[in-house]
C-alpha cells in the first residue's frame, strides 16, 4: 500500500515517461481517472501534448508498495567508494617502488 | 544511512525547512503549514484556469491560422497547468469539486491580471509576453518550494511557458514591425496593462514578515520578483520604440528601480472579486460546471 492518500472516490494513476529511446522511465505526474483507458486519454494530454514523451507507464497508486525504512545497524562503508582512502598506502607503495614523483 | 525524519514539531519543522529541507505528502506537517500550502496552491490552479477566459475570447478572431492554432495550444497548456495544480491540492486534503465550488461562489481568489478585459489583439500580444513573463518569474522562484510536489509540477510549467512568451513576444514583433495602426494597437494595449502588471507580484511585504516565505513556500520576496521583472523586461519593451507609461520609472545607479507606486487599493480591490470581468467570467466557469455535469457523472461512472 503506498503511503500517498487515497481520494475519496476516483483512484490515481501515477504516471511514469520516457523521454527518449534508451532513457529510464521517470515519474511524471499522477492522473486522477475512473479506470485505465480514462488515465490514458488524460495521460496522454498531459505528457504527451507536445511529442514530449517516448512512451508512458500508467500504475495504479495503491498498486504501489512505499519503501521508506532502512535497516540501520551495520557501517555500509565497504559498499561504496567513500569507504576507501588509498592515499597514504599509494604513497607508500610508490616510495618503495621507487616510483614516487614520476608520475 | 537512516532516512531523513521530518521534525514533528513546528520549530524544528520551520528551521527544516528554512535550511532546505524537502517535505513530501505523506511527511508531517504543521496544520498551518498546509493550510497556507493549500490556499496559496489552490489559487494558482484558479489563476490558470480563469487566465484562459481572456484569451480564450480571441480565438476566433486571431488574424491568422498559425495564430488560431498557437492560442488554442496556449490556451490548453494553462488548462492542463490547472490540472497538474488542482491534483496537488488534491493529495493535501482538498478535494478538486470543493476547490472549484469555491472559485465559483468568489470564495477563492485567483490573480489580478485575468479580471481585465481584452479589449484588441495588442491585449493579447502584451498577455502572452508580458503578463506570462512576470508569471514566469514568480514560478521560477517556485522550483526551489519547500514541498516538493509542487516544485516538481513546476519544471513542467515553467518549462511550457517559455514557448508562452515567446509566442507573445512573436505577436508583439508582427505588429510593432507592421502599419502604424498596428503599433499604436500594442502602445495602447501596454498603457492599459501595465498598472496590473506591476501590481502583479504583490505589494512589497518584507520577506521577515511574509509567512509564504518563512515556509520557504515562497522562495523569493514579492519585490524581488517585481525588480527581476522590470530589470528583464524594460529593456526589452524599450528597444521596440514602445513607451512604458510611467513617467517615474528609472534605474537608479545601485541597479534599484524606482517607480510610481501602484495601486494597492486597486488590487485588493479586484482580487476580492470586483475586477472589470470578474463577475461575467466566473459567471462562465459556473455556467460551464453546471453544463457539462453531465460528463463528469458519466466519467465518474465509469
Amino acid at each position: 500500500m503506498s503511503a500517498l492518500p487515497a481520494p475519496e472516490r476516483t483512484p490515481v494513476w501515477e504516471v511514469f515517461r520516457k523521454e527518449k529511446r534508451g532513457a529510464a522511465f521517470e515519474h511524471a505526474g499522477s492522473v486522477v481517472a475512473p479506470d485505465a483507458d480514462f488515465a490514458e486519454a488524460w495521460a496522454r494530454e498531459q505528457y504527451g501534448r507536445r511529442g514530449e514523451s517516448v512512451a508512458l507507464w500508467l500504475v495504479p497508486r495503491d498498486a504501489i508498495r512505499d519503501v521508506e525504512d532502512w535497516a540501520d545497524e551495520f557501517d555500509l562503508k565497504y559498499r561504496r567508494v567513500d569507504g576507501y582512502s588509498i592515499k597514504a598506502r599509494l604513497k607508500e607503495a610508490r616510495e618503495r617502488a621507487g616510483t614516487a614523483g614520476t608520475g | 544511512m537512516a532516512a531523513v525524519e521530518i521534525p514533528r514539531d513546528e520549530q524544528a519543522f520551520l528551521k527544516y525547512v528554512q535550511s532546505g529541507g524537502q517535505v513530501e505528502t505523506a511527511d508531517w506537517m504543521p496544520d498551518d503549514y498546509r493550510r497556507k500550502l493549500i490556499k496559496f496552491i489552490e489559487m494558482h490552479g484558479n489563476s490558470e484556469l480563469m487566465g484562459v477566459l481572456p484569451e480564450r475570447e480571441w480565438i476566433l478572431r486571431a488574424p491568422t491560422l498559425q495564430r488560431k492554432l498557437a492560442l488554442t495550444a496556449k490556451v490548453q497548456d494553462e488548462v492542463g497547468h490547472a490540472q497538474l495544480i488542482y491534483r496537488v491540492v488534491e493529495d493535501l486534503g482538498k478535494p478538486r469539486e470543493q476547490c472549484l465550488a469555491d472559485l465559483v461562489d468568489g470564495k477563492a481568489k485567483f490573480h489580478n491580471v485575468f479580471h481585465y478585459p481584452t479589449e484588441t489583439w495588442g491585449d493579447v500580444g502584451v498577455i502572452a509576453w508580458l503578463v506570462d513573463a512576470a508569471a514566469i518569474i514568480s514560478q521560477k522562484a517556485l522550483l526551489k518550494c519547500s514541498y516538493a510536489p509542487y516544485a516538481r509540477i513546476m519544471k513542467k510549467i515553467c518549462w511550457e511557458e517559455s514557448f508562452h512568451i515567446l509566442h507573445g513576444r512573436d505577436v508583439i514583433l508582427a505588429m510593432v514591425t507592421g502599419t502604424p495602426e498596428q503599433f499604436e494597437l500594442v502602445q495602447e494595449a501596454l498603457n492599459r496593462w501595465w498598472g496590473p502588471l506591476m501590481q502583479f507580484h504583490g505589494n512589497p511585504i518584507p520577506s521577515d514578515e511574509d509567512p509564504m516565505f518563512l515556509w520557504r513556500i515562497k522562495s523569493q520576496g514579492n519585490e524581488e520578483a517585481r525588480q527581476q521583472f522590470l530589470d528583464g523586461y524594460v529593456p526589452q519593451i524599450r528597444e521596440l520604440g514602445l513607451t512604458v507609461p510611467d513617467p517615474k520609472l528609472r534605474k537608479r545607479d545601485d541597479g534599484v528601480w524606482e517607480y510610481t507606486e501602484p495601486d494597492w487599493d486597486e488590487l485588493k480591490h479586484v482580487v476580492t472579486g470586483h475586477g472589470p470581468k470578474t463577475e461575467e467570467r466566473l459567471a462562465f466557469r459556473r455556467r460551464f460546471l453546471d453544463q457539462e455535469q453531465w460528463v463528469r457523472d458519466a466519467v465518474l461512472a465509469a
